[in-house]
């Protein structure tokens, strides 16, 4: 799990004034499933591109599989598996003419071709429409397609940009668990650019945040939201009787508490200032004579994250 | 070099290109007004000139204009054979060559920049094949398309023109060994002039019309090879052509040579 498979020193690419990637420097280890965030424009697809050796940089190296994709683009491409922005499909081709041509563009052993195509048109629910024209499918189907042709010559490393855009829940479900099985029993590297927060959070083993091009947060989505979210949520339920007493327990200590406490649903949610200050909530609350039956805090997740760095980048 | 991969791509364009009408109906088009429609409307010229009380003679006056060469490949023709060879034969001997040169051209000009068009191109950069077998695949399939065209082109209008003057000529005269140079020698060259030149166009437009533009271009020196062949400026022998062709594969040669060192694949992602 240490391995190395992706290490980025200083990459930088412009474009003319435009600086899309910049001083980028991140490791990817084998086998993880390791999340490329940022908003449209941010520079996720100009990284995959760099990095598969499509485009140079500007400066700043990088080594991928072993290989420097300047050097040793196609054989780094040959282990590489790739699923587009787009799903850069000819619509005038069959499933079967595309996957055909993509087996003998990745050198598949002849006889082995017909047989894996099948597998992965099973696989992705594509087989009925396998010998119509990719013109006449859904985005859903097209995405699965492109999505098959990256898996077709079962690649080290995955890149997938937004793989799971323009499908439906139950299509985006199964992707994710592919995505799953491939890293975990397969022990294929993903490299996955995504705007969805809660697949990468239910997916990633650990995230990079970039914001223009430049790298803002990187860990596991855990350690993000320990470092990143400054406030939370925590649901307390108390004696009905002691709801008053309670309220003005937890407004007399504003340092600790943020904001008015709340009642949705019968139990208490207040904002504390941060994880490590729950036991001292906890203890002046009990010290006032109020009986705490439940203190929750809410779960913190990887859209919090990202729009902290956001707003602070911002400087909302 | 990598055949099969190579091979893959040419399937791919080949199979892509002809379902594109913006590339066919102009071939189709023009095979059949070239390759059917001027034979029979030459092979009937005599008949339809009868009909209107003129003769074939009062064209006469023209054909004796024509150079020394010309006249000595129709000597021993009657004056109707004449005219007929020498606007099946020998007049429209140069406007063949457009049918290849276009072909090959409008297939080149969609080959990178018909693909950016299509947003089909990043797949292919994605693949481990390298610039210059991307190259030189995507320049196969506008040649052997071109070729192929040309030679079933060339296969109807042989059949058109002995057919169409049959009744004039009595005996399959056409082709002769000047078509076949063309055929064989000048026309592949050619083919592979107007391919290498129109990818490494492609590879720079942003879209098929505008490198198409371009396509429209290269032709125009074969329009003025015909013109100059009609007015009898110039006659185009066996020899010329094989100078033309020598000239003209060395130019291909040059250009692919030059085009294959020069073509990076990040250059059309970064453009």
């Amino acid at each position: 799990m240490n391995t190395s498979v992706i290490t980025i020193n200083q990459l930088t690419r412009h474009f003319k004034e435009t600086v899309a990637v910049d001083n980028l420097s991140l490791e990817v280890r084998a086998g993880e499933i390791f999340g490329f965030l940022g908003h449209n424009g941010a520079g996720k697809t100009t990284t995959v591109r760099l990095l598969n050796g499509v485009i140079e940089p500007t400066s700043g190296g990088m080594r991928v599989l072993g290989f420097d994709p300047q050097v040793d683009g196609p054989a780094l491409r040959a282990r590489t598996g790739v699923l587009t922005e787009t799903p850069s499909l000819d619509e005038r081709l069959t499933a079967w003419d595309i996957l055909g041509i993509y087996a003998d563009l990745y050198a598949i052993p002849r006889k082995a071709i017909k047989p894996r195509i099948q597998e992965l048109l099973a696989e992705f629910d594509l087989a009925d429409r396998a010998s119509e024209k990719v013109g006449g499918f859904s985005k859903g189907m097209k995405q699965r397609l492109a999505l098959t042709r990256a898996l077709l010559h079962k690649p080290e490393l995955l890149f997938l940009d937004e793989a799971t855009s323009g499908l439906d829940p139950v299509s985006s479900h199964h992707v994710n668990e592919l995505i799953e099985r491939m890293a975990r029993r397969e022990g294929c590297t993903v490299f996955m650019c995504t705007h969805n927060l809660v697949e990468a959070q239910r997916l990633c083993d650990r995230v990079a945040i970039l914001e223009h091009g430049r790298l803002v947060a990187l860990g596991t989505p855990a350690e993000l939201t320990r470092q990143y979210v400054r406030r939370l949520d925590v649901e307390i339920e108390v004696a009905e009787e002691q709801t008053e007493i309670a309220l003005n327990v937890l407004r007399s200590m504003p340092q600790l508490v943020l904001g008015e406490p709340a009642k949705p649903n019968g139990a208490l949610v207040v904002t504390i200032n941060k994880r490590e200050s729950i036991p001292d909530v906890l203890a002046f609350m009990v010290q006032n004579h109020v009986r705490v039956y439940r203190m929750a805090p809410q779960e913190v997740n990887l859209e919090q994250v990202y729009f902290t760095l956001h707003e602070e980048k911002e400087g909302v | 070099m990598n055949a099969r991969a190579m091979f893959a791509i040419v399937r791919k364009d080949l199979k892509v290109v002809i379902q594109n009408k913006n590339v066919v109906t102009p071939i189709i088009i023009i095979i059949a007004v070239f390759f059917t429609g001027l034979p029979w409307l030459a092979g009937l010229a005599p008949t339809i000139l009868h009909w209107f009380g003129g003769q074939m003679s009062s064209l006469e006056g023209i054909l004796a204009k024509m150079p020394a060469g010309m006249l000595q490949e129709l000597s021993g023709y009657a004056i109707t054979q004449k005219v007929l060879v020498f606007v099946l034969v020998y007049m429209l001997l140069p406007f063949f060559l457009i049918i290849p040169l276009m072909t090959a051209s409008m297939l080149a000009a969609d080959s990178f920049a018909g693909e950016k068009e299509r947003k089909t191109l990043e797949a292919l950069l994605y693949t481990p094949t390298t610039d210059r077998e991307l190259f030189i695949a995507k320049m196969l399939s506008g040649w052997l398309a071109a070729i192929a065209v040309a030679l079933g082109g060339f296969l109807i209008y042989a059949v058109n023109v002995n057919a169409a003057a049959w009744s004039q000529m009595q005996r399959i005269f056409f082709p002769n060994a000047l078509w076949l140079v063309l055929v064989l020698w000048v026309v592949p060259a050619l083919s592979g002039l107007g391919v290498s030149l129109m990818v490494v166009v492609s590879a720079h437009a942003q879209g098929f019309q505008d490198a198409n533009q371009m396509a429209g271009l290269v032709v125009l020196p074969i329009v003025a090879l015909f013109y100059a062949q009609m007015a009898g400026a110039i006659f185009i022998n066996i020899s010329i052509l094989l100078l033309m062709g020598l000239v003209i594969w060395l130019l291909a040669g040059l250009l692919i040579w030059l085009g294959s060192r020069n073509f990076q694949r990040n250059r059309l992602l970064a453009a």
